[in-house]
Order: structure tokens, then sequence, then C-alpha cells
């Protein structure tokens, strides 16, 4: 299949590319040639009848031509019908995942993407499935409504805090292609990108027995500096010193902290998970209280590790 | 038949001066003209927003511009400015509100205080909208979805009462002008000798009437749940966001008609005007913006492809949606086919309107596109709609009232423009419009989103483009502007009465400019609209 990028369109790396291209492209050459004869004619006709004296009239008046005005009302009909024929069918198509097709929860919230795999245990912040494989996302977000889109799959759905909605594509290109959110979400929506990593059955397989179990060969530090970036600590927390939309971790442990409302803190192993579960509540002095709770999204031997993590940023 | 002569009819621009005179009027000439210095002004406001953020579109990202949480306010400000105190009241409360009772051949329209009382909601929700900047930085974009606009923002929360108050000014101008047309058509006026103008207007304002109330309470409920929690769109309360969605699509949809319609409406005017011929096919275009109307309320769901509704609705909005595109079509062939064998007159209007023909053109055939399921998945919430909703709101809207505006501006003021400026400015803003939007269609085929501070390094050269272009267009308005209001010094020419030589009533009949009753006496009507002789090529 060729994946090289068109004019008009990202790569292909779907089993629905094929079929949305080539409705793209043959309404795009229908509307090129409805294009190109309108602004002909209208071209032709200033240029033709345009008016040499001031007080010149018109050669003709016609109002009405039965035949031309039936043809031109029947074909647009008939093409339009076409149209809505396949895009009906090219969608029931994408609405129908095969049955064996492999599930992934989607999780987004401001302003990252969490995957989950229930059957593997696995949690990552990319999405990595195998090769000529059906996969459907079952998503929901833990805020405000977000979109999921993966333009070389030529798909995406809106994900909804309070709902499920679902989406599903077969991969047919290995390599990393590009998510975006596509509904404004807020401050950093156009940075809540992910990716989808497709690889083939075996380089799967490995990964699988890796991530099901990060912390495998780790300290608790070290398995809480994967988490960082994993649980989409990452977007809002620096760890070099950085200012960001959350407070940076560097050098926070054990000190002093300010909060909002007049009353400090020591920033220790209650505060830190306390934060996590609870972030409302004892907010630092200076950032806004949209940290969203991760109750019951990171286990106790992940908040263990964060924790240590932090510890260790002097 | 009726002859009244009345002292105080004179040049409605001479009668009762004074700036108190002018904000009591009830003579819908000078609340058309204080709607069109209110509107022009709100079209610089929302269009300096939008050069501001296409200023940090040029690179992607934090870059020591503004910030991405400024950049979302000012698309919003952009957003809400341009729909609701621009293009929904801009044609039919500026120039609609001028124009309509002089075709007609009325003296008025049919409820003068009425229409003073639009103004006066107009100018509230503008006022509003200055409070929701004083109030803070409102950034939930033009359409408000919930949960994020279920914010203490107050910024958000002045935004939603400015677009009440707006609504409300929609839905009287409607009213006024359904009566109107109704019921003070001059002797002879027949429904199928009204000028196209005034069907356009006619469908615009039953789509205003019917469709506004829901934006209404739409707004309403979302005030209410911010202020007391009922849990009706907010989630976390057991509401639904998507049922928000339906409300706000369901007025939101038959909007975009009501912006666009009355563009067709100054299109079938200029053509006539200045090809110096009968519309083709006149009957099918009146019926086409009827049309347009009905099929235009049963179609909100396909802003609303991608929410998770469901299959079955998806595909009959799709279905509903495709015929849309007929009525559509429809004009856009009669009116290329107006020009065959017709006397073609390049003025400034005319510019204008080819340019509306041109636009509308492309603006259809990419909303044909998104009707399309399987694709539409795929161009959904991208740069690809962007594009689409301009070609159509700007492109054929904006450039109608611009058009209209140099159109009537002689009858309006009683002056003409320098005709070389005002052309070379048409041709500036036509050029700058397709550079503007064109490289927005292929960003977003490629997957590039909508309302973007940050992107892909391989969008940048469509980015760089488009903000090339709007600098190119912005010049071109200004132009025309600058042209307009030289043409109100005491040196420029006075306009004759008729300097198109069209067979509308406000032309053949109405003196330059009108009388403060528009006529000396009801003018009684023996031909159509757009009746032109002939003579051998």
């Amino acid at each position: 299949m060729d994946t090289t990028k068109s004019l008009w369109l990202p790569e292909k790396a779907s089993t629905f590319a094929n079929n949305i291209d080539w409705a793209f492209y043959l309404y795009y050459w229908i509307s090129v040639a409805f294009f190109v004869v309108i602004v002909f004619l209208i071209a032709l006709f200033v240029i033709r009848y345009k008016r040499r004296r001031p007080d010149q009239l018109a050669s003709a008046q016609i109002t009405h031509n039965t035949v031309m005005e039936t043809v031109w009302t029947a074909i647009p009909l008939l093409i339009v019908m076409f149209l809505f024929v396949i895009g009906m069918k090219g969608y029931w198509n994408m609405r129908v995942a095969p049955a064996n097709a492999m599930q992934v929860d989607v999780i987004g919230r401001k302003w990252s993407w969490s995957f989950e795999y229930p059957q593997e245990g696995i949690s990552n912040d990319t999405l990595v499935v195998p090769i000529h494989q059906p996969v459907r996302l079952r998503m929901t977000s833990m805020d405000v409504i977000h979109s999921f889109s993966i333009p070389a799959f030529r798909t995406k759905a809106d994900v909804i805090p309070g709902r499920y909605n679902t989406l599903w594509f077969e991969a047919t290109e290995t390599g990393t292609f590009q998510v975006f959110c596509t509904q404004y979400c807020g401050t950093n929506h156009s940075y809540m990108w992910t990716a989808v990593k497709v690889m083939n059955p075996d380089d799967y397989q490995a990964w699988v027995a890796v991530a099901s179990d990060p912390s495998r060969g780790k300290t608790p530090a070290q398995f809480g500096a994967i988490l960082y970036t994993k649980k989409g600590c990452a977007a809002c927390h620096s760890v070099d010193g950085t200012p960001g939309i959350g407070p940076t971790w560097k050098g926070i442990w054990g000190s002093s902290t300010a909060l909002e409302g007049g009353r400090s803190v020591t920033v220790d192993s209650v505060y830190v998970v306390k934060s996590m579960m609870d972030p409302a509540a004892d907010v630092v002095k200076g950032f806004q209280p949209i940290m969203p709770p991760f109750q019951g999204v990171l286990s106790d031997k992940e908040v263990n590790g964060l924790a240590a993590y932090i510890q260790s940023l002097k | 038949m009726i002859a009244h002569v009345h002292p105080e009819n004179i040049n409605y621009l001479k009668a009762k001066p004074g700036l108190i005179n002018w904000f009591v009027t009830v003579d819908h000439k000078r609340i058309s003209m204080m709607f069109l210095i209110s509107t022009l002004f709100f079209f610089i406001l929302g269009g300096v927003y939008a050069m501001l953020f296409r200023l940090q579109l040029w690179s992607p990202g934090s870059h020591g511009f503004i910030s991405a949480d400024t950049y979302n306010h000012f698309f919003t400000m952009h957003g809400v400015i341009m729909v609701f105190l621009v293009v929904v009241p801009g044609i039919p409360s500026a120039l609609g509100n001028f124009v309509l009772p002089l075709q007609l051949g009325a003296k008025d329209l049919a409820l003068p205080k009425i229409n003073l009382t639009s103004l006066y909601l107009y100018w509230i929700g503008g006022i509003l909208a200055f409070v929701s900047l004083i109030a803070g930085h409102a950034d939930s974009g033009w359409t408000f979805y919930a949960p994020y606009s279920i914010s203490k923002n107050p910024a958000v929360l002045w935004m939603l009462t400015a677009a009440f108050f707006l609504g409300f000014s929609s839905i009287l101008t409607g009213l006024n002008f359904i009566v109107t047309i109704h019921k003070m058509r001059a002797p002879g006026m027949t429904w199928f000798r009204m000028p196209l103008f005034i069907w356009a207007l006619y469908a615009t304002a039953i789509m205003q009437i019917f469709a506004t109330p829901v934006l209404a309470i739409t707004l309403l409920l979302l005030l209410i749940e911010n202020f007391f929690h009922i849990g009706i769109f907010d989630p976390a309360m057991g509401g639904d966001p998507v049922l928000m969605q339906h409300f706000f699509w369901f007025y939101s949809h038959p909007a975009v008609y009501i912006i666009v319609v009355p563009a067709f409406g100054i299109c079938s005017e200029l053509i006539a005007t200045f090809s110096k011929k009968e519309i083709f096919g006149y009957k099918f275009v009146a019926f086409s913006s009827i049309g347009i109307t009905l099929i235009g309320f049963l179609v909100w769901g396909h802003h609303m492809f991608v929410s998770g509704q469901s299959e079955i609705a998806n595909t009959i909005f799709s279905f509903l949606t495709f015929f849309t595109a007929i009525p559509s079509a429809i004009k856009v062939f009669n009116w290329t086919a107006t020009l065959y064998r017709g006397s073609i007159d390049l003025r400034t209007p005319m510019l204008y309107g080819l340019q509306i023909l041109f636009n509308f053109t492309i603006g259809g055939l990419t909303g044909i596109i998104l009707s399309i399921l399987s694709v539409d998945i795929h161009l959904h919430d991208t740069y690809f709609v962007v594009s689409h909703f301009h070609y159509v709101a700007m492109g054929t809207t904006m450039i109608a009232f611009v058009g209209g505006v140099h159109y009537w501006w002689p009858k309006m003021t009683g002056k003409m423009y320098n005709e070389v400026w005002g052309r070379t400015a048409a041709i500036l803003v036509f050029f700058g419009f397709q550079i503007t939007f064109f490289a927005q269609l292929i960003m977003g085929s490629q997957g590039s989103p909508r309302r973007y501070y940050h992107y892909l390094p391989e969008f940048q050269i469509y980015h760089r483009i488009s903000t090339v272009g709007v600098f190119f267009l912005a010049a071109g308005l200004f132009m025309a502007l600058i042209n307009l209001l030289a043409s109100l010094r005491k040196s420029a020419p006075d306009a004759p009465q008729n300097p198109w030589g069209a067979r509308t009533l406000e032309w053949e009949v109405a003196p330059t400019p009108p009388l403060v009753f528009n006529f000396e006496e009801t003018p009684i009507v023996t031909h159509g609209p757009y009746e032109y002789a002939t003579e051998k090529a």
C-alpha cells in the first residue's frame, strides 16, 4: 500500500484509509469539474457580454429553460444521493468492530491520554497495538469533552465525561502515528497529543511482557520516574524547576510550602499522597485548583513509586 | 391612490437634527444607519482579534507573542463577536432595515418602535460583551460546550448573557420584517413582484423567529446550570453534555442560514442590476430560500457526527443535509445563467457580487463533502471545517454585506464614492480572502485540528500563507472603508437618484437620499423588480 502523503491527505495506515481516500478524491474531482465549469462560464459571460455603452441593454431576457433546469436539478440530486450511500456504507463499516477486536480503554483528561489494557494489566501513555489486528477503543473523559483523532487512520470520536464512546481500527503499517485532541478543552488543548505505535506481533508481545509490570527490576523511585510520564504528571509538573501549570517537583520534598488560603504545609509523604488523591484540598499558593484526582486511578504501589521519585528530586 | 404631503417629509438625514433625535428615532433608515455603524465597529474589533491570533500562528506554540490562554480567549472573542454581533444581525439589521420598506413601497416597517427596541437590545448585548472583557477572559469558544463552559469564569457568564439579549434583537427584527412583507406592500406589489432580497429576508425572518428562542433557552439553561447546579448538562451531577449540543445546534444550524440567506438576496440584486437582466428562474430562486429554511431546521445533528450520537441519527442527518445542496446549487446556476447575454457592468458593487458567486461555489462544495459521513469523520474538527464556514460566513455573507453597502451607499448617504479606489479594494479583498482561506482547506484535510495554539512543523507553511493573506484582506477592507468615508466629504460628488439604472422601487421611485416617509406618495407598482428591455446584440 502506498503510504506517501498526497497534497490533501496524510499517510494511510489503516484499513479505512483506502475507502475514505477514494471517496474524498471522487468528490474532489466532481467538485473541481463543477467549479471549473461555473467559473469558466462566469468569466466567459462577463467578458463576452461586457457593457460597451453606458446605456447598453441586455440582448435577451431569458428567464427559463425547462430542459436545462430539470437537468441541473436532477443531476446534482443523483450525485448527492450517490455520495450519501457511499458515506453511509463507509461509516457503518467504521462503527461495527469485528468480533475478534482487542479492547483498550482510553481515558482523556486535561491534558493527557492514558491507555488501559485490562487483560494485560497495563497502563500506558501511548497506544501500542499489533499490526493487522482490529482494536476497539472504549473511551471516556475525567473532566471535559475531548476528542481522539488519528489522522493516519482517518478516524476520530469525541471523548465525553459520564459516558463511553467507542471507535475501532485495524492498522496496516508499522510505525508511530500522531494522535491529536480535536475538541477544545482549555489551555493545553493543542498540546494534548499522543501516538499510536503499531508493532509486529512479536515486538508487541515483547512490549506487553515488559509493560505489564513496569516496576520489575526498578527501585520505587525509578518506577516513579516512569510513571511521571506514563500517568501524565509531566503535562503540568516539571522536574527541573521550570514553572508550569502545576508546581515543579524539584526540591519540594521536605520544604515548607505556602498554600492557598493562608496555611502552610511541610511536603512529606502524607501531603504528596493527599495531593494525588484529593488535589483540590491543599492547593499550593499561586496555582489553580485544576488538577484532576487520581483516587482509584493509581495503585498503592504506583503512589509509593511517585512519592519516592519526588523525594529523590533535590 | 394615497397622496400625503407632510411638511416634515424631507431628506431623512436633514430632518430632526441632533444626536438625541437619532437615538430615539423610529425612522427605519436612521435605525439602519446606527446598526450599520455598530456592526462595522464590531466587524473591525472581531477582525483585530483574528489578526492577532493569526500573528501568533506564524510559528507554533509559545514563542514570546501571546500565551495559550490568551490565544484561546482571542479565538473565543473573534467567534462570539463575529457570529452574534456581526454576521447574524449584519445584513438584516444594517441593510435590510433600510432597504426593505423602500423596496416594498412602504413608508416604514410595520412596527417602528419594535425596530428601535431591537437596536437597543443589540447595544445592550454589545455593552455586555465589553463587560465580559472587563470581568475576565472568556475562553469557552463561541459554542460554549458543556461541561467546559460550566465554570466559575465570570467572563463566560457575561458572554452568555450578551448573546441572550442579542438573540431577542434578532427575533424582533424577524417579526417586524414578516409583518411588513405581509401587510405593507404597495398597491401592485404582488408576492412575485417583490425583489429577491425581500424573499431572502422573509425566509431569514422565519428562521429568526422559530430558531432563536431555542438559543435563548439554551443560554438560560447554561446560566442556571452555572449558578444553581441543577445537573442538566454537567455529567458530574448526572447531566448530559451532548444534550447541550442538541439544544445549541438546533438554533445554530438555522443560524448559519440566517447568516447566509440574506447574502443570497443581495447577490440576486447585484447580478440583476449590473446585468440589466431578469434573474433566471426568479420563482425557483425565491422558493429555494424558503426550501433552505425548512430543511435547515432538520439537519443540526451534522455538527455532532463524532459526538457519539447514534448511527441511525447520524445517517438521517447526513441524508437530510445533502438536500440543502440542491436549492443552493440552483441559486448558483441561476445566477450564472442570468449573466448570459446580459449587459455586464463591472462597477464596484458587481465586483463584490461576482465574488459572492465564486466564494459561495467553494463554500457550498466544501460543505457537501462534510455530509459524506465516512469522510466527515476524518475532516470533523479540522481546519477544513474552519475554511468551509469562512467561505460562507465571510466570503459569502461579509462580501455581500460590503457589496450591499457599496450598492446602497448612494441611496443611504446621497454621495458617490471613488470608483477606482472601490474596485482596487474589491480586488485586494478577493485575493486576500483566497490566500487566507484556501490554504486552510489543505491543512485541514491533512489532519490539522482547529482551535490550536500549537501545531506540527509540517503545517507551518499553510499557517504562514494564511497569515500573509489576512493582511491583504484587511488592507482591502480598510481601503474600502476609507473610500466610503471619503465620499462623505462636502467636495465628494452627490449621487444621482438611480446611478445603477435599477428597476426596483428604492432606486426608480424613492429620492436619493430618501425622504423621512420614503416617498412623496405611495407608489403604484406596474412591473416586476427586474424588468429590463432588450436591444439587438
